[in-house]
């Protein structure tokens, strides 16, 4: 398989000659692709075959050979050590190809660089320092390399981040590189070394607690990314750099590749940092199992110890590769190498939540977390539910301290994963969460999990799959709720309007009709009836919202047609801020059972401008919604307008720039053609822009506006709670208070490229130094994030 | 302890003659391998609208850039609510229920339609394959929700595929259409 098909082809016609080189092209993808997977020969063999041909190949692919190369050395961080391996074999074979190869490394980590892809860079460092082990790169240069990226660490008035990140991109290599580096360069590493010693002892941390997935230390700290590598590479050193878990193939080639010329690396100067450059953000390292959870099988290595790091790094990398597609990557992860002597299932499930609960957001969407989980189970139905299950109980049992955000997505998850498992789960292991405070964590772990349930199934499934002892943490039944409906109601105010509205509505009424009938509906808050008719009138919003939503009520499309038949009038009856906030609270009393109606009628009146973001938000923070201020479902309403604000902000920026770059285009045409007619178009044009850049203005303005409204809000509540404890002597750390000043943090990290943006109003305006300490912290965390 | 928790179930559930399809997942990055591009399903299934009034190419061409999926093995109980709660978990827009054309209930079918190509490509390769009410969701590209196109175009009302089956199924009425006397 392996012999070059170059060498078969004979003397091609033109046409066939570039379908036969596309052909080739693609053929030697598939070999560098695929090289190191399961295979009947040995992983030696296939290496030296694949050398084989593609020095043959050289002569006449070898641009795309140095593409594929650099590419796979990008994008499949996980095999490493046999690209490296392979390139180390042809750069025996053909010093030139070496050096060139060297040479396209450097480009391409330089543009990885300038385009803020920090984390492929990495894996490009990587691969260079293994390059030392493959005789292809002389460790002194290597070394020269190192030390430019520590003296990073000396440059003032630049991001934390941009130093943390070169002395990453140093720490993280040593794992492959660190023995033969120091072998040959000891005095010089050492200098590196105290070099970064100092400068982590110096940078400062004040980041950490908002990105921690638990507050508390036991049973196992959440490291911050840079001490925890730290303390690994420490201990490494501290083993002579022995280190035994890396798949090494270019051992078995050892007296190949000695003979090799080595190339030095060319002085490597970081690039400098920029106004736009954007750095990653740091990290803590999510620890959930250790060597106690697994007396059986092989012992898990320790948080401190190389092996944890390495293992780690491979089982994230398989997951950057193959996320898109779940089945590739559950079968890549279980056959990872080396299996037999790790607890593997622990390690992967432990990565999976990593990524997961990953603050501010998982790599990936949430939902191909949930999908990846199930698929292992299938792949490994013996042995991967087990350890799953094991997790979840875990997860569970430290709820008390797990932040809220975090907690969320808990619960989605485990929502959607029973649901694919018919929801069998032995619910009576938690009944200790029975006993205890409704609002502390986990019984509103186990609240917010069988609502979520019920979502994806029906009411009374879910009271028929916990025992009786959980029925007080069953959600509601989702119906809908009329105050007109029953004939006590007869007494209220607005009754019969009610009655003539429902009538109307059967029979088809249009907007005018609804109109008339409301007109003789009184004013509770005024003395007089107001002649024009139509300001704020919370009785008429009462009946007319209570009485179409409860005709609408059999399903979203029958609620979502309602709005829009009636548009006019809701939006009539909503013009003002009292009347959206008075809509939006009585279609919360009317839909009070059924939280996911009440998010996507949120969702169609911002869409449909009947009420406005801010609205929603004010809404949010409203006494009438204080009793459920804890519950999921209004999180995901705030996120959820606060997404729409920021779409809606980016879609009109988009046009503004369309509108721009046509005119440049246009001006460039009529200083290519000299016609007349242009000016005419350019006024057009020229106008179009005037209004989007008063429409971007007005958009930006009302963003910004909504982040106020929404951080005064907080701040106001929180204040309100702290100086109460303070008077009565009693403790700030209720279960609501944590569960309000996180859900703080969360407005910052989830938002956070958005809020960067008006740092200096929020310092100036509502993060002031006289404000509570506790409530500062959080904003000094996040500004610290990206300091 | 926990035994027998997160396994097996999903054999329980029905499986759909037809096979998910998905289209190849497009990159975001530059100069990526096909191999990361490589999708088990990523052929378009040979399911076709064979009232598309245009050639297989625009046909297909439309399929490649939709953000508009049907699914057409659900379960006749299976409520607007419960597809919409899944498929937000990647950005829905909107959802169109298939309907019985004489009788006007639920069918078995539906469109799921989403605001743009990534979060439909999400629900695609992530909600495919999994269980809703347990029935394997399969999904299909389509070109765009069609004013008409929520109602049966079976004989007798409900979906083509239910005249002929011949087999039971609780969640779809019972016999096909065709076997019922």
């Amino acid at each position: 398989i392996y012999r070059s098909k170059h060498m078969e082809s004979g003397q091609p016609h033109k046409r066939r000659k570039t379908s036969d080189a596309n052909e080739t092209e693609d053929h030697l993808e598939s070999l560098i692709c695929k090289v190191g997977e399961k295979s009947a020969c040995s992983l030696e063999s296939n290496l030296e075959g694949l050398a084989g041909v593609l020095e043959a190949d050289l002569p006449n692919y070898k641009s795309k050979i140095l593409r594929l190369l650099c590419t796979v050395a990008r994008l499949l961080p996980e095999k490493l050590t046999i690209y490296t391996t392979l390139v180390g074999l042809l750069n025996a074979r053909n010093y030139n190809f070496g050096g060139e190869f060297v040479e396209a490394m450097i480009r391409q980590l330089k543009e990885s660089l300038k385009a803020n892809n920090y984390n492929e860079a990495v894996y490009l460092v990587r691969f260079l320092s293994d390059l030392v082990n493959c005789h292809v790169i002389a460790a002194p240069s290597m070394v020269a390399m190192f030390e430019n990226f520590v003296s990073v660490t000396q440059e003032e008035d630049v991001p934390q981040v941009r130093r943390d990140w070169y002395v990453y991109a140093f720490l993280s290599s040593l794992p492959w590189v660190g023995k033969e580096l120091y072998e040959k360069k000891d005095a010089e590493m050492d200098r590196i070394f105290a070099n970064t010693e100092s400068y982590l002892k110096r940078r400062q941390k004040t980041h950490v607690p908002m990105l921690q997935v638990w507050t508390a230390d036991k049973p196992h700290p959440q490291e911050e990314y840079l001490d925890c590598l730290w303390a690994q590479i420490q201990k490494l050193k501290k083993d002579r750099w022995q280190e035994r878990h890396i798949l090494r193939p270019y051992l078995a080639f050892d007296s190949i590749l000695c003979e090799a010329l080595q190339h030095n690396l060319p002085p490597f100067t970081p690039p400098p940092h920029t106004e736009d450059s954007v750095y990653p953000m740091p990290r803590v390292i999510f620890r959930m199992f250790d060597y106690t959870d697994d007396p059986e099988g092989p012992v898990m290595p320790g948080s401190h110890s190389v092996e944890r790091f390495v293992i780690e790094e491979n089982l994230h990398c398989i997951i950057k590769s193959h996320w898109k597609e779940r089945k590739t990557c559950a079968a890549q992860l279980v056959s990872y190498p080396g299996k037999n002597k790790i607890p593997l299932n622990y390690h992967i499930v432990e990565v999976i939540f990593a990524e997961l609960f990953q603050l501010p957001a998982p790599p990936h969407i949430d939902v191909m977390y949930t999908t990846l989980l199930i698929e292992l189970c299938k792949l490994q139905p013996g042995s991967l539910p087990q350890v799953l299950a094991q997790a979840t109980e875990m997860l569970y049992m430290r709820l008390d301290t797990m932040n809220t955000t975090c907690v969320d997505r808990f619960i989605n998850w485990f929502s959607h994963h029973l649901s694919n498992f018919q929801f069998r789960w032995s619910w009576e292991d938690w009944s200790d969460c029975l006993s205890q405070d409704p609002e502390s964590p986990k019984p509103k772990f186990v609240r917010e999990v069988l609502e979520k349930c019920m979502r994806l199934s029906y009411h009374q499934r879910i009271l028929d799959i916990v025992p009786p002892t959980f029925s007080a943490l069953c959600p509601a039944n989702p119906t809908c709720i009329y105050k007109y409906g029953d004939e006590s109601s007869n007494s209220l105010p607005g009754h019969s309007v009610a009655l003539c509205l429902a009538v109307a509505f059967k029979s088809k009424a249009t907007n005018d009709e609804i109109f008339s009938i409301l007109k003789d509906v009184p004013n509770p808050n005024q003395d007089d009836d107001d002649d024009e008719g139509f300001s704020f009138n919370p009785l008429k919003i009462e009946v007319f919202v209570q009485t179409l939503l409860h005709l609408a009520a059999k399903s979203f499309s029958h609620s979502f047609s309602a709005l829009a038949k009636f548009h006019e009038v809701f939006k009539t009856l909503a013009e003002s801020d009292e009347g959206k906030l008075h809509v939006l609270r009585v279609m919360f009393e009317v839909w009070r059972n059924h939280p996911q109606m009440i998010a996507v009628l949120v969702d169609k009146m911002i869409r449909t401008q009947i009420v406005d973001c801010a609205a929603v938000a004010n809404w949010i923070f409203s006494s009438e919604l204080s009793r459920d201020f804890t519950r999921l479902f209004v999180w995901e309403i705030l996120h959820s307008t606060i997404r729409k604000m920021n779409k809606h902000v980016l879609k009109i920026q988009k046009e503004l720039e369309e509108a721009k770059e046509k005119l440049a285009r246009q001006h460039k045409r009529r200083s290519d053609d000299d016609d007349r007619s242009s000016d005419r178009k350019d006024g057009v044009l020229e106008e179009q822009i005037e209004r989007l850049q008063e429409k971007v203005e007005s958009a930006q303005s009302e963003q910004k506006n909504l982040f106020l409204v929404i951080f005064q809000r907080f701040i106001m509540i929180l204040t309100e709670h702290l100086v109460r404890c303070e008077t009565d002597g009693t403790s700030v750390l209720t279960p609501w208070y944590k569960n309000c000043i996180e859900r703080l943090q969360q407005i910052f990290l989830q938002h956070h490229q958005i809020i960067q943006q008006y740092m200096v109003t929020l310092e100036n305006l509502l993060f002031t130094a006289e404000l509570d300490p506790h409530i500062l912290a959080v904003f000094q965390q996040f500004c610290a994030l990206q300091a | 302890m926990i035994l027998m928790v997160f396994s097996g179930s999903v054999t329980a559930a029905k499986l759909d003659r037809k096979r998910p399809s998905a289209c190849c997942p497009t990159s975001t990055i530059s100069k990526d391998l096909k191999i990361l591009c490589k999708d088990p399903v990523s052929e378009l299934s040979c399911c076709r609208d064979h009232q598309f009034s245009g050639s297989k190419f625009q046909q297909e061409k439309l399929l490649k850039e939709s953000s508009t999926m049907s699914m057409r093995n659900l379960s006749f109980y299976t409520t607007e609510e419960k597809i919409h709660e899944l498929f937000s978990r990647s950005g829905i827009k909107t959802i169109f229920m298939g309907l019985d054309k004489i009788k006007k209930t639920a069918c078995g079918f539906c469109f799921v339609e989403y605001h743009n190509r990534t979060d439909a490509e999400n629900a695609m390769w992530f909600l495919n394959g999994t269980c809703l009410d347990e029935w394997i969701i399969c999904t299909d590209w389509d070109i765009g929700f069609r004013e008409g196109q929520q109602y049966g175009r079976g004989k007798s009302g409900g979906q083509v595929r239910d005249e002929f089956r011949e087999d039971f199924h609780s969640g779809r009425g019972g016999f096909g259409r065709q076997s019922q006397i």
